[in-house]
């Protein structure tokens, strides 16, 4: 693929992440009454630090209410923060940081592809118009724009003779969200930001995006932040995990310490409820039980006693700090770190 | 033990002898002045009396056409033939007044959006009572007497208080076990369920799919349960029917066909599913996507993306076929037993 407009080029060397989150928070104020007072507050993001590193998947995994999408949204620059620091690759993000990378450049850098392969298209367009649409903003010619438009369809394994100029409603749902794939990666981004991209497809189309993903990302050098409920496709794609609970990180580190050791009560939880797939194997007992409550006041201490079978009365005291259990691999837990006050905090460690 | 568990519907050993279901050669066509879309081509289904069949498939398969001709819930401009029967009774032939009897009563259904199912103005306890009023004649204190023994049987906590909920202050698994509630108010002889997980969360999920074998042994309904997701099935099912381009194209006990599908269909499905340890694999993708149903197929359906497809797969429709007994696959390439 020849393309013109280069990629922004690496600034702070392979060992700078290529973004590190810094104590993000987000919360949604309810209104309500006779004057839209405050009345309750939703903490949709509260507390949320981590790092991408160049080059690699990081699969973010929740329920819903989690706080995934909201951080994806943050991620983006498309909600701002209410506290926090978002850098990116060694600058700071936002014109309110002192030279700063300005939020046009940040976003031409980090793009986005979301659930809805419909409602993310203009409906009004041709494909090939919404793909020469951000380029053309950022300045590239109109010849050149559509050019490019079809190098990417080409690129996605949409034949361009065909579909460049086909509208949203005249293709197929995994066809659609190849064509966002195409958008986004057309400014050339480093960073592509993956928000359950393979959700609404069926599972036959969905192994096609999966791997029109992983080729993609070896081809063009992407980064990708991949978040989705579905804990196999988080497996299958991810080099490390995070695991989020009501607006927090509760688990972090590579795909296979969380898959084999997973640390925190709650991921082992969201493993064990996946569906065996050997109908000799069924699962007799639900690893938890009701639903994850709500996010507007959430329960004191860890998040996750409320619903975890080895709560005691430092959970409830205590909000648990980040373990270290080597390689990188962090969990909010008492039980993991010894000398917290959790009767089981021993067992675990050793 | 909840009263009505006393009285099981059926004993699990008569259930083989005659099924609950009995679906021939169903056809489902949606004619509009535009076009017409077949649907469902000619599908036969049998399900026990206790027995739990999942139908898989992609959307735009047919299962959920299916799903709604045994409960003769289609639109007018929807053309149906064949012949279902359901407990004896002949489905197609009842007038409104056996249909109003019918759905609910003998048979109930359960959808993937439980706000949409329930009316959001009504209490969940009126809505259950609603139900045991009407097709049994009891009075409105029984009603809600019996309201309360089912929110307890599908175990949603503080049963009493949550009577008098409506739906919007319910979470989405406790909104999903009041509408199991209402669709068992009746103890229907066979429950329909359209992906009612599909919507809700991994820890939430496991609980409604345990919940619901649970209930189905105890009261020993059939069930059909339409799902796409084959982890589902392989946690709920009997027996499985896959489903493509309206016709099944795969049947079978779910350890056989889960560990070595017949049809070249499940098989690529089943490689295309991410599970375990795959990583850095590629993935055994199904090229191409479902065919238009606006002509009815004349060959195998699934030929034209199918790796094994020979001249003959073009041009002829193959007949179901039966190398072993309770399987049977519709496929040129698997022996005729």
């Amino acid at each position: 693929m020849t393309l013109s407009h280069s990629p922004a080029e690496d600034r702070g060397g392979p060992a700078q992440p290529l973004l590190l989150l810094k104590d993000l928070k987000k919360h949604f104020p309810i209104k309500g009454g006779l004057f839209g007072k405050t009345v309750a507050t939703v903490r949709a993001v509260d507390g949320v630090s981590f790092a991408v590193q160049k080059g690699e998947t990081l699969g973010i995994v929740g329920e819903s209410g989690c706080g995934k999408s909201t951080t994806a949204r943050l991620l983006m620059q498309l909600i701002s923060l209410d506290a926090g620091e978002m850098v990116f690759d060694g600058e700071g993000v936002g014109e309110k940081t002192a030279g700063g990378l300005a939020l046009k450049d940040y976003r031409r850098q980090v793009q986005m592809v979301f659930q809805d392969s419909y409602a993310s298209l203009n409906p009004r367009l041709p494909i090939e118009d919404s793909l020469a649409f951000a380029p053309k903003v950022h300045g590239v010619s109109d010849a050149e724009a559509r050019t490019r438009a079809r190098e990417l369809l080409a690129a996605v394994g949409l034949a361009p003779g065909i579909y460049a100029r086909r509208y949203p409603h005249e293709l197929s749902g995994g066809q659609r969200q190849r064509v966002n794939i195409a958008r986004a990666l057309a400014l050339q981004p480093r960073l592509v930001l993956l928000d359950e991209p393979v959700s609404a497809l069926d599972k036959s189309v969905e192994a096609q995006v999966l791997n029109l993903l992983v080729e993609l990302k070896e081809r063009f050098g992407l980064t990708y932040v991949f978040i989705s409920h579905d804990l196999n496709v988080v497996q299958y794609l991810s080099d490390r995990v995070l695991v989020m609970y009501l607006g927090q990180v509760v688990e972090q580190g590579p795909v296979d310490a969380i898959y084999d050791r997973p640390a925190h009560p709650y991921t082992r939880a969201l493993l064990a409820s996946r569906p065996s797939m050997d109908p000799a194997k069924r699962r007799t007992e639900a690893p938890l039980t009701g639903d994850p409550p709500n996010p507007i006041n959430p329960p004191s201490g860890c998040r996750f006693r409320t619903r975890c079978p080895f709560a005691e009365l430092v959970c409830e005291t205590q909000a648990p700090a980040a373990a270290q259990l080597g390689g990188g691999h962090e969990a909010a837990c008492h039980m993991a770190r010894p000398g917290s006050g959790h009767s089981q905090a021993a067992r675990v460690a050793a | 033990m909840n009263a009505i568990m006393d009285k099981p519907i059926l004993g699990g050993t008569a259930a083989a002898k005659q099924p609950l279901v009995i679906i021939r050669d169903l056809n489902v066509a949606f004619v509009t002045r535009d076009r017409t879309v077949h649907a469902v081509n000619g599908v036969d289904l049998d399900v026990g009396a206790g027995e739990v069949l999942c139908i898989l498939g992609e959307s735009g398969s047919g299962k959920s056409v299916t799903m709604r001709a045994l409960m003769r819930l289609l639109p007018r401009f929807a053309r149906v033939s064949g012949r279902i029967e359901v407990a004896g009774q002949d489905v197609m032939a009842m007038d409104e007044r056996g249909l109003q009897r019918f759905r609910g009563g003998d048979v109930a259904m359960i959808f993937q959006e439980p706000m949409l199912a329930l009316d959001p103005v009504f209490t969940v306890g009126r809505q259950i009572a609603e139900a045991v009023q009407r097709h049994e004649g009891a009075s409105r204190s029984a009603g809600m007497a019996r309201a309360l023994e089912l929110l307890e049987l599908v175990q949603i906590p503080s049963a009493k208080r949550r009577l008098d909920a409506y739906p919007h202050e319910l979470s989405g698994g406790l909104r999903q076990r009041a509408m199991i509630a209402v669709a068992l108010a009746c103890k229907p002889k066979l429950l329909l369920a359209d992906e009612p997980t599909t919507a809700l969360d991994a820890t939430v999920q496991i609980q409604v799919l345990l919940l619901l074998r649970q209930l189905q042994e105890q009261m020993g309904m059939g069930v059909i349960f339409v799902t796409h997701d084959l982890g589902v099935a392989g946690e709920i099912a009997d027996k499985v029917a896959v489903m493509y381009a309206g016709r099944v194209v795969e049947e079978g006990p779910v350890g056989a066909l889960m560990a070595g599908p017949l049809h070249p269909y499940p098989r690529g499905l089943l490689g295309a599913t991410v599970h375990g340890n795959m990583r850095g694999q590629k993935l055994t993708t199904i090229p191409g996507a479902p065919p238009s149903l606006e002509t009815l197929p004349t060959a195998c359906a699934f030929a034209p993306r199918c790796a094994e497809a020979e001249p003959a797969c073009q041009t002829t429709l193959p007949e179901a076929r039966r190398p072993v007994p309770g399987r049977m696959a519709r496929c040129l390439k698997v022996a005729a037993g």
